[in-house]
C-alpha cells in the first residue's frame, strides 16, 4: 500500500477538493493501473477523541471498505477547518491484466457549529454519481440530519441509541428520507435465513400459520435487535402486534394471528457479542423448533409433537463486529424491502 | 439466475422475501470420484465456504464414493487437506470440524454393484440420522469413461428416483468427445433420469463475469438496438492461455483445444452473447433462447478452421519446450493446442456478421473476452484533417482476469485542430464492487442443490454444440495423414493461418 497525502489548517472545502484532484491526478501520473475504487462515499461523523477507535473498525471490514471515506471529526470549540487527504493504491504489484485499486480518505476537524450546515463542507468532496452513505456512531443528530440532501443512504446501529423506542423512532424517521441500513437488523440476518429455512420445506410452511409462542434470547443491550425479530416474523405472517409488558428483565406480549394470539417473550442474557443468543418458536401441535449459538454455527433442536427431539448443528462462522460494519456497507448498495416493515411492527412492540 | 422461479418460491414462504440468502432442501451429496483432483482443488474447498457463509441446507451429508479403499476418518483428514489448501478464505476450525461431522466415505468401483448396495444403506441411514428423507444429488466428478457406467449402476440399485425427494445428477465436463458419443451418453443418462434431474456442468456459467454478459445485454436499453447485423461488423471471442499443458498431457493429448474450450465455453459464450432477449430468467426460457442460437449456426467450412500447435519458444522470459516435447506427449501428436474458427449465425439478427473464436495455449497472455466490432461511421468527416486514429468502435467484454467491460469511442485529441483518437470507457469489476467474486463450483453447487439449472447445459444444447464441432473434428481427422499440422512458437499470438483465417478485412485484437 503506498499513498499519496495532503493536509491543511485552516482551509475551505474548496481547496479540499482541489487537493485531492491534484493527488489523483498524480497518483494517475505515477502509476498506470491505478484505478480509483468507485462504489461509494461514505461520510462518518465522529468525536474527534473517538475518531481512532471507529477507524480502526473500518480498518477490519476489509473488502468491503468504502472508496471514498470522509471523515467529520468533531472537536468541541473548533472554529476553522483543518483536514488531510490521501489517495492510497491498495496494490503496487504491477502484472499483465491487474490494477491498483486506489481508495481516497478524507478527514475535516470541524466545530460542532459546523454541524448543521455540513452539507456545505462535505458536498464538494463527494464523488460526483455514487451512492452516499452516512455513519454517525457517536450520535451527532444535526450532522446527520443536514446531510439528509446528499445522502441516499445511513448507516445506524439501532443498538447504540439507550432506549430501544427512542432507537427505532429515530429509524423509521430516516426511513422517510433516505434507505436505512441498520446493523441491529443485520445482526439477525442468520437468524432469519434459519427460520426461514425451517419452515420452508412444503411440510412444514402450515405450521408457520400455527406459531402459537415466539422467544428470542438477546445479550441485555440488544433488546433492539430483539423486537426487530419479532417485527420481521409478525410483518411477514401478517400478525398483528400490541405493545409489549416488562415482566422483571423480560418483555412479554402477544401478536394477533388469524388463528389466535401468539405469545412473545424476549429474555436477555449474558453472552459476547451483541445482537440474538437464541430463537424459539412453537407451534400449537406441541412442536418447536430453537436455533441457539454454538460451536461452528446455530444449534439446532427440533422438538416432535411426540416429545421427541432431535438436535444438530446449522453450519456457518460468526461474522463478528467487524464483519457486521463490513455487511453493512456492503448492504448499502442493495435493498432490503423487509426491514421498513419489520421496523414499523417493531415500534408498536416497544409501544 | 432464475428469478422468476426464485419470486414464485419467495410468494410461497413469506420469510424467505428480503433474504440474500435463500433456503436449500436438506440434502445428501454423493461425489463419485471424490478422491479425485477436481474435488479436492474444486468441490471440497467450495463445499467448506458454503458452510463458512451457513449457505449449506440446514441438514446436509456428504458420501465420497471413489476406489481408493480407505476408511472414513482418513478420507476425512484427506477432505480437512485439501480444504486447507485450496479454500479461497481462512478456515474456520469450528465450521471446517462441523463439516466433516457430515463426511462419509465409502470405497468402491464404479462397475461393482455392491458399493450401489453400500451407497444406498448409507443413504437410508442418513436418512434416519437426519428423521426426514433428504434429497440426493450425484456428481458425477470421475473420468468421463466411468459416466454411463455410474449412471446404470445408480439406476440398477433404483437410486435415480424417490418417492418422496428430488434426486439429482450432476455431470461434470466433459459431455462426451464427440457427437455420437455425447448421444450414446446421453441415452443412458435419459434412461435413467428425467432431464428436469440432470445437471450438466459447464463451469463457465457460474463465473460471475459470464453472467453479466446477460445482465450487460438485457439490463441496458443502450446496447439492444444496436445488437444485430445493421450496427455489427463482426464479434471476436478469446480464450487464450499463456501457459502450456502442465501435468494434464494424458488429458490434453486426448482431448485438444476444440473440445476443450471451443465444444462447450466458447459455444456457451457465443450462445449468451448473440441470443435473444428471454421472456424470463426461468432456466429453460434461458436455455431455449441458447439453444435456438446454437441451432442456428452452421458447422464451418474446414477452410473457416485452423488448428497449430506450439513448439519451443519464449514464454514470459522463459524458455518454454514445444508441445511435442513436453512430458507425456506423444512424439508423433497431432492434437492442436490451439484452435480458431469463423462461424456465422445464420438468423435475422446476425446473418452476415462473422462470429472468429480462438483458444490456444502457451499463446501471449492470459485473456478471455468477447469483442464486439460496430460497423465504422457511415462518413469520416475528420479524415481530411489528418484524423489518423479513427476506429470503428469495439466493445470488449473481458471474462478474465481483468473482469470488465470497456467500450473505445473516438475523442478529440487536445489541440487547435479536430483530430481523433480511441479513448476507452471502462468498468472494472475490481473498482465497482466490494465483493469478492465466489468460485463458480460454489455457485453451480448451490444452484443444483437448490433445483435452479438456469446455469447448466441442457441436452438439446449440448447437441446442438456438438453438432458445430463434429463436422471440424471429422475433417481435421481426416487430414490428420498429410503431415500439414500448423505450429505456432510458445509466447506468441498464434499461427500465421489464423490471421489469414481473420484477414485481409480484419484483424485479430492483440493479446
Amino acid at each position: 500500500m503506498s499513498e499519496d497525502v495532503w493536509n491543511a489548517r485552516d482551509t475551505t472545502p474548496s481547496a479540499i477538493e482541489a487537493a485531492l484532484r491534484g493527488l489523483l491526478a498524480h497518483r494517475y501520473q505515477e502509476d498506470r493501473a491505478f484505478v480509483p475504487a468507485r462504489v461509494m462515499n461514505l461520510v462518518v461523523i465522529v468525536d474527534r477523541g473517538f475518531r481512532g477507535e471507529v477507524e480502526n473498525r473500518l480498518g477490519r471490514v476489509g473488502r468491503y471498505h468504502p472508496s471514498r471515506l470522509v471523515i467529520a471529526a468533531v472537536d468541541e470549540g473548533r472554529t476553522q477547518l483543518d483536514a488531510w487527504a490521501t489517495v492510497a493504491a491498495e496494490d503496487t504489484v504491477h502484472r499483465p491484466g491487474h490494477i491498483a485499486v486506489g481508495r481516497e480518505r478524507v478527514e475535516v476537524d470541524i466545530g460542532p457549529k459546523h454541524l448543521e450546515s455540513l452539507d456545505t463542507i462535505v458536498d464538494p468532496l463527494l464523488v460526483s454519481d455514487l451512492a452516499t452513505m452516512v455513519w454517525a456512531p457517536h450520535g451527532h443528530r444535526a450532522g446527520v440530519d443536514a446531510l439528509r440532501r446528499l445522502a441516499s443512504i445511513v448507516l445506524i446501529d439501532s443498538l447504540d441509541e439507550p432506549q430501544v423506542g427512542e432507537g427505532l423512532e429515530r429509524a423509521e424517521d430516516l426511513t422517510g428520507s433516505a434507505y436505512v441500513v441498520d446493523l441491529a437488523w443485520l445482526r439477525s440476518t442468520p437468524w432469519r435465513e434459519r427460520v426461514a429455512a425451517t419452515f420452508d420445506p412444503p411440510a412444514m410452511r402450515g405450521a408457520l400459520g400455527a406459531i402459537d409462542k415466539v422467544v428470542v434470547r438477546h445479550r441485555p443491550d440488544s433488546t433492539a435487535a430483539g423486537v426487530l425479530f419479532c417485527g420481521w416474523l409478525a410483518s411477514r405472517l401478517g400478525w398483528r402486534p400490541a405493545a409489549l409488558a416488562r415482566r422483571g428483565e423480560q418483555l412479554t406480549g402477544h401478536c394477533r394471528a388469524r388463528r389466535g394470539e401468539v405469545a412473545l417473550e424476549l429474555h436477555p442474557e449474558e453472552m459476547g457479542a451483541p445482537g440474538l443468543g437464541g430463537v424459539t418458536i412453537e407451534m400449537a401441535s406441541g412442536e418447536a423448533v430453537s436455533l441457539d449459538r454454538g460451536p461452528g454455527g446455530l444449534r439446532a433442536v427440533r422438538r416432535a409433537r411426540d416429545g421427541v427431539q432431535q438436535a444438530w448443528t446449522v453450519l456457518g462462522a460468526s461474522r463478528g463486529e467487524a464483519g457486521i460494519l463490513g455487511e453493512g456497507v456492503r448492504q448499502a448498495l442493495l435493498r432490503d424491502p423487509t426491514y421498513k416493515p419489520a421496523l414499523q411492527a417493531a415500534r408498536v412492540l416497544v409501544g | 439466475m432464475a428469478v422468476d422461479a426464485l419470486a414464485t418460491q419467495a410468494g410461497e414462504n413469506p420469510l424467505v422475501e428480503g433474504l440474500e440468502r435463500l433456503p436449500v432442501p436438506p440434502t445428501t451429496l454423493v461425489i463419485f470420484g471424490a478422491t479425485g483432483d477436481l474435488a479436492h482443488r474444486k468441490l471440497l474447498p467450495a463445499l467448506y465456504n458454503l458452510a463458512h457463509e451457513g449457505a449449506l441446507p440446514e441438514r446436509f451429508k456428504l458420501v465420497g464414493v471413489a476406489r481408493r479403499e480407505k476408511g472414513d476418518h482418513d478420507f476425512r483428514e484427506e477432505v480437512r487437506a485439501s480444504i486447507c489448501e485450496h479454500s479461497r478464505r481462512d478456515t474456520d476450525a469450528e465450521v471446517l470440524d462441523g463439516l466433516l461431522d457430515h463426511v462419509q466415505y465409502i470405497p468402491s468401483n464404479f462397475d461393482d454393484p455392491e458399493g450401489y448396495k453400500a451407497l444406498a444403506k448409507a443413504l437410508d441411514a442418513l436418512d434416519e440420522e437426519a428423521g426426514l428423507p433428504l434429497n440426493r444429488d450425484y456428481y458425477l466428478s470421475t473420468a468421463p469413461e466411468f459416466f454411463p457406467i455410474i449412471v446404470e449402476q445408480i439406476k440398477a440399485a433404483g437410486l435415480h428416483r424417490h418417492p418422496k425427494v428430488d434426486v439429482r445428477c450432476i455431470i461434470e465436463k466433459p459431455f462426451g468427445t464427440d457427437l455420437g458419443s455425447a448421444r450414446a451418453l446421453q441415452a443412458v443418462v435419459a434412461d435413467a433420469f428425467r432431464e428436469r434431474q440432470v445437471f450438466r456442468i459447464d463451469h463457465y456459467l457460474g463465473k460471475e463475469t459470464v453472467q453479466n454478459v446477460m445482465a450487460f445485454r438485457f439490463a441496458n436499453m443502450m446496447f439492444e438496438p444496436i445488437w444485430n447485423r445493421n450496427y455489427i461488423d463482426h464479434i471476436q471471442i478469446t480464450g487464450a492461455e499463456d501457459l502450456g499443458i502442465g501435468t494434464r498431457a494424458g488429458y490434453y493429448d486426448q482431448t485438444g483445444a476444440l473440445r476443450d474450450l471451443v465444444q462447450n465455453h466458447m459455444l456457451q459464450l457465443v450462445a449468451l452473447t448473440c441470443m435473444e432477449p428471454p421472456a424470463s430468467f426461468e432456466a429453460d426460457k434461458v436455455r431455449d433462447e441458447k439453444v435456438k442460437v446454437l441451432t442456428a449456426i452452421t458447422p464451418p467450412d474446414p477452410a473457416d478452421t485452423v488448428r497449430a500447435q506450439y513448439t519451443g519458444g519464449t514464454s514470459g522470459g522463459e524458455d518454454a519446450v514445444g508441445y511435442l516435447h513436453e512430458e507425456g506427449v506423444p512424439d508423433a501428436s497431432h492434437t492442436e493446442t490451439y484452435a480458431a474458427l469463423k462461424l456465422e449465425v445464420q438468423n435475422w439478427r446476425w446473418a452476415g456478421v462473422p462470429v472468429y473464436l480462438r483458444t490456444g495455449k502457451r499463446l501471449a497472455r492470459k485473456v478471455t473476452e468477447i469483442a464486439v466490432q460496430l460497423k465504422p461511421v457511415p462518413h469520416l468527416a475528420f479524415q481530411s484533417q489528418g484524423s489518423v486514429g479513427v476506429q470503428p468502435n469495439q466493445l470488449i467484454l473481458t471474462v478474465q482476469p481483468n473482469e470488465g467491460v470497456s467500450l473505445s469511442l473516438g475523442a478529440k485529441i487536445p489541440g487547435s485542430r479536430m483530430r481523433i483518437r480511441p479513448v476507452n470507457m471502462e468498468f472494472l469489476y475490481g473498482s465497482a464492487f466490494m465483493s469478492q467474486s465466489p468460485e463458480a463450483y460454489e455457485r453451480l453447487i448451490m444452484d443444483a442443490m437448490r433445483g435452479d439449472a438456469t446455469l447448466f447445459t441442457r441436452n438439446d444444447e449440448v447437441d446442438a454444440q456438438w453438432s458445430i464441432i463434429d463436422p471440424v473434428l471429422e475433417a481435421w481427422r481426416g487430414a490428420d495423414g498429410d503431415g500439414s499440422l500448423p505450429s505456432y512458437e510458445a509466447g506468441t499470438a498464434g499461427p500465421a493461418e489464423a490471421d489469414a483465417l481473420i484477414g485481409p478485412e480484419h484483424e485479430w485484437r492483440k493479446l
